[in-house]
């Protein structure tokens, strides 16, 4: 039969009851500029290790925020700590300060500490 | 026997200190590392002795550094410190020649006059006494200046002055109370028997007149001598341990012993040997532009003292090194810094005061117990870096991430390297891998080294021999942390060298600029003169009264991982203020981010030297009527914003 190539797609909801967002709030805790970010993505087209790779700190301030953190536990070691995304963000969102936490709350829920 | 029971706590009081030091002493030289205990004896039993011992006298006593700084201030410093080892010196010569023995007990001599109420009486005793009284009215003086600075500090030219815990504040009566206590007690009992010069005497006799001197100069008495006392057992929990420890401190310091890269016994008495007298508060941007003073590094040795968490202080700071030039004591502070950065979050280890007397050497190392190594840790992290196959070149360009930030550096840079008509290559054209220096920065050294490795390989491969970056981040770290045979040049140096071999051929700009210090470049790398001979060949440089060493920090600075935007504009907008008092047609800089952060606050033109020099210089022949022959097409005028 012909589908026309139609198919059903898949439920895109966010659940945010099994959403962990432990790791935002710590950064936004200590980082409260994070809350500023209008996701522009100015960050990820001056970042160095994005030359290289897939790297996006938009992507990941979104997956941070919707609490996917197993998706940026990996990612986020990616990055050099340059500070070149500081300098572009145009809203003064101090970004290596975002990573530097996020890395530091990911130690922390390996030791579960949070 | 001269004794009475009031000398009790005195004798407790010194007694329990020697004993301490000589203990605390062992211990530490036997916590320093065999190379260093080797420096040490050397230092101690050689040249480095003698020096050691007029460092001594011209810091620890005189307080030259800060007497220079500040007068008044030193001032200070020097009549408690100088006076109070005159007094005691003097004190103990006293009792041994006019005393009933030679070599007496010490608390005879520092109580003399107690024990011989009468003497005075001669020319030469009262000649004598004059002298002990003189030094005694030099300490007062001093202690009145102190007793002022804690309630304005800008009396004695103080913007801030530091916090004190509670047993500081203690200790700090009980200093506070041994020489007015000297002054009344000694008074009181010239004043009964009629001795005592010009201040004790004239003192007593007026006190003597209305009231019976002798009984109640015996409180007082016991009042010197439980404020010595009291202050001696305080003494090495408190921030006054710094007296003995700045001894050993220099001694370690001229033996050739050095902070390094992990907390040792050299970290934890450089921790002990500040003093909190508060220098670096004045020198911190943050705390004269941005307003933060709870960060300084006396704070942070405080709470390294105190073991509590001081990974907020730790990082919390530019790393400009302005308090490393400014501290009296020596003291390397952003070393100190970096480790405490490298150990990560710390927990407040011990809550009882006591325990300070014990203090274990788990100063700043890291609490590591609860930590466990998580499994992609063993991987490497920038696994995605490609194989390099750089082209052969005599000489590379690096500009650094910052530099891509501000193209018209990199296009002058690209300008002038053509103009040298040197073999020259640019590493990271396309955009390259960080050098490695933020991640060191925040104390991520093992992350760093990948990246110093991939960077090293492209610089061993393409066989150059010399570097060029324009980065002074960069350069710092290809300086210090790579271990490669080729030249690191940055690009001021470079500039300099072609400009006065003659490769390059320069107009004169008529332009009046300032120049601005970047921290990486100046304070931390040492390379002060050679940007500003370079300016001096195109244009000329207006001094701003921030030059080298003095130089201020724009604020954008890496070190600070913490710092938000706003406080960032608000040191960056007090500098440029700074630099633009004489009204210069440009701001110079050698940083690609001094730039950056400088450019949006002002609005006079910041430039970097190198488009300074790329506007001034002259392309020889061969490159202007062919211009093919250039890698890169260059635009004519490079200076834009």
């Amino acid at each position: 039969m012909d589908r026309f190539g139609f198919t059903i797609s898949k439920g895109r909801q966010i659940d945010w009851e099994a959403n962990n967002r432990d790791v935002v709030d710590f950064i936004i805790e200590r980082e409260p500029s994070l809350k500023s970010c209008i996701e522009c993505g100015g960050c990820s087209a001056t970042c160095t290790t994005g030359n290289f790779t897939s790297f996006s700190l938009r992507e990941i301030n979104i997956l941070l925020k919707r609490g996917e953190n197993e998706l940026v536990r990996n990612k986020i070691r990616k990055c050099m700590l340059c500070g070149k995304c500081s300098l572009v963000c145009p809203r003064g969102v101090n970004t290596r300060n975002v990573v530097f936490l996020a890395k530091q709350a990911f130690q922390k829920l390996d030791n579960h500490a949070v | 026997m001269q004794f009475d029971p009031f000398v009790i706590p005195f004798n407790l009081g010194l007694y329990f200190i020697l004993i301490y030091a000589v203990t605390r002493s062992v211990i530490w030289f036997m916590e320093l590392s065999r190379p260093d205990k080797l420096r040490l004896q050397r230092g101690f039993f050689g040249k480095p002795f003698g020096q050691s011992l007029k460092e001594i006298f011209l810091e620890s006593l005189i307080h030259r550094k800060i007497l220079k700084a500040n007068p008044r201030l030193g001032y200070m410093h020097m009549s408690l410190a100088f006076g109070w080892f005159l007094l005691i010196l003097l004190g103990t010569l006293e009792a041994d020649i006019f005393g009933e023995h030679h070599l007496n007990a010490p608390y005879k001599a520092i109580f003399f006059r107690f024990f011989n109420p009468d003497h005075g009486k001669t020319p030469f005793e009262a000649g004598y006494s004059f002298m002990m009284d003189l030094i005694l009215a030099f300490i007062l003086s001093g202690l009145l200046l102190a007793v002022i600075k804690r309630f304005s500090s800008k009396a004695v030219g103080m913007k801030k002055t530091t916090h004190l815990k509670i047993l500081d504040k203690v200790a700090l009566t009980s200093l506070w109370l041994i020489f007015p206590s000297r002054l009344i007690a000694e008074s009181l009992t010239s004043g009964a028997y009629g001795t005592g010069s010009f201040l004790t005497g004239t003192l007593g006799s007026w006190l003597a007149s209305f009231m019976p001197a002798n009984e109640v100069a015996y409180p007082f008495w016991w009042l010197y001598s439980l404020s010595l006392g009291t202050f001696f057992v305080l003494l090495p929990l408190t921030r006054y341990l710094h007296i003995p420890t700045e001894l050993f401190l220099i001694f370690m310091r001229n033996s050739g012993i050095r902070t390094g890269d992990k907390a040792g016994t050299y970290s934890e008495v450089e921790v002990h040997s500040c003093s909190s007298c508060g220098i670096c508060i004045d020198s911190c941007q943050l705390s004269f532009s941005a307003g933060i003073n709870n960060i300084q590094s006396t704070y942070l040795m405080k709470s390294i003292r105190n073991n509590e968490d001081i990974y907020d202080i730790a990082h919390n700071c530019l790393l400009c090194g302005r308090c490393d030039q400014a501290c009296p004591v020596g003291i390397e502070i952003s070393p100190i810094r970096m480790i405490a950065r490298r150990a990560g979050q710390s927990e407040n280890k011990y809550t009882n005061t006591w325990k300070g007397y014990f203090r274990s050497k788990q100063n700043i190392t890291v609490s590591k117990q609860n930590i466990t190594i998580p499994k992609q840790a063993v991987k490497a992290a920038y696994d995605f870096l490609p194989e390099s196959n750089p082209a052969k070149a005599d000489v590379l360009y690096f500009a650094g991430c910052m530099t891509h930030l501000t193209p018209s550096i990199k296009n002058a840079m690209v300008r002038i390297l053509d103009a040298s008509g040197l073999n020259w290559s640019f590493i990271d054209e396309n955009g390259g891998a960080c050098c490695g220096r933020p991640l060191m920065l925040s104390g991520q050294d093992k992350e760093a080294r990948e990246l110093i490795n991939f960077n090293s390989q492209i610089i061993w491969k393409s066989g150059a021999h010399t570097l060029v970056t324009s980065c002074p981040i960069c350069y710092k770290v290809f300086k210090e942390s790579y271990y490669l045979d080729v030249e690191v040049l940055h690009h001021s140096q470079f500039i300099k060298n072609i400009i006065e071999d003659g490769s390059v051929k320069m107009n004169f700009l008529n332009k009046r600029v300032t120049y601005h210090t970047p921290c990486e470049l100046g304070r931390n790398s040492g390379v002060y003169d050679e940007p500003k001979d370079v300016i001096r060949h195109v244009a000329s440089l207006e001094l701003t009264g921030y030059e080298d060493k003095n130089s201020l920090c724009c604020g954008g600075s890496l070190g600070n991982i913490k710092l938000s935007q706003v406080n960032k504009r608000k040191i960056a907008s007090d500098v440029a203020i700074e630099l633009t008092k004489q009204n210069p047609d440009y701001i110079t800089t050698a940083c690609p981010l001094c730039k950056k952060t400088l450019a949006p606050v002002t609005k006079s033109k910041v430039v970097d030297i190198s488009e300074l020099v790329a506007e001034a210089i002259i392309m020889p022949v061969s490159l202007k009527k062919n211009p093919q022959k250039s890698k890169r097409s260059v635009g004519e005028s490079v200076i834009s914003r």
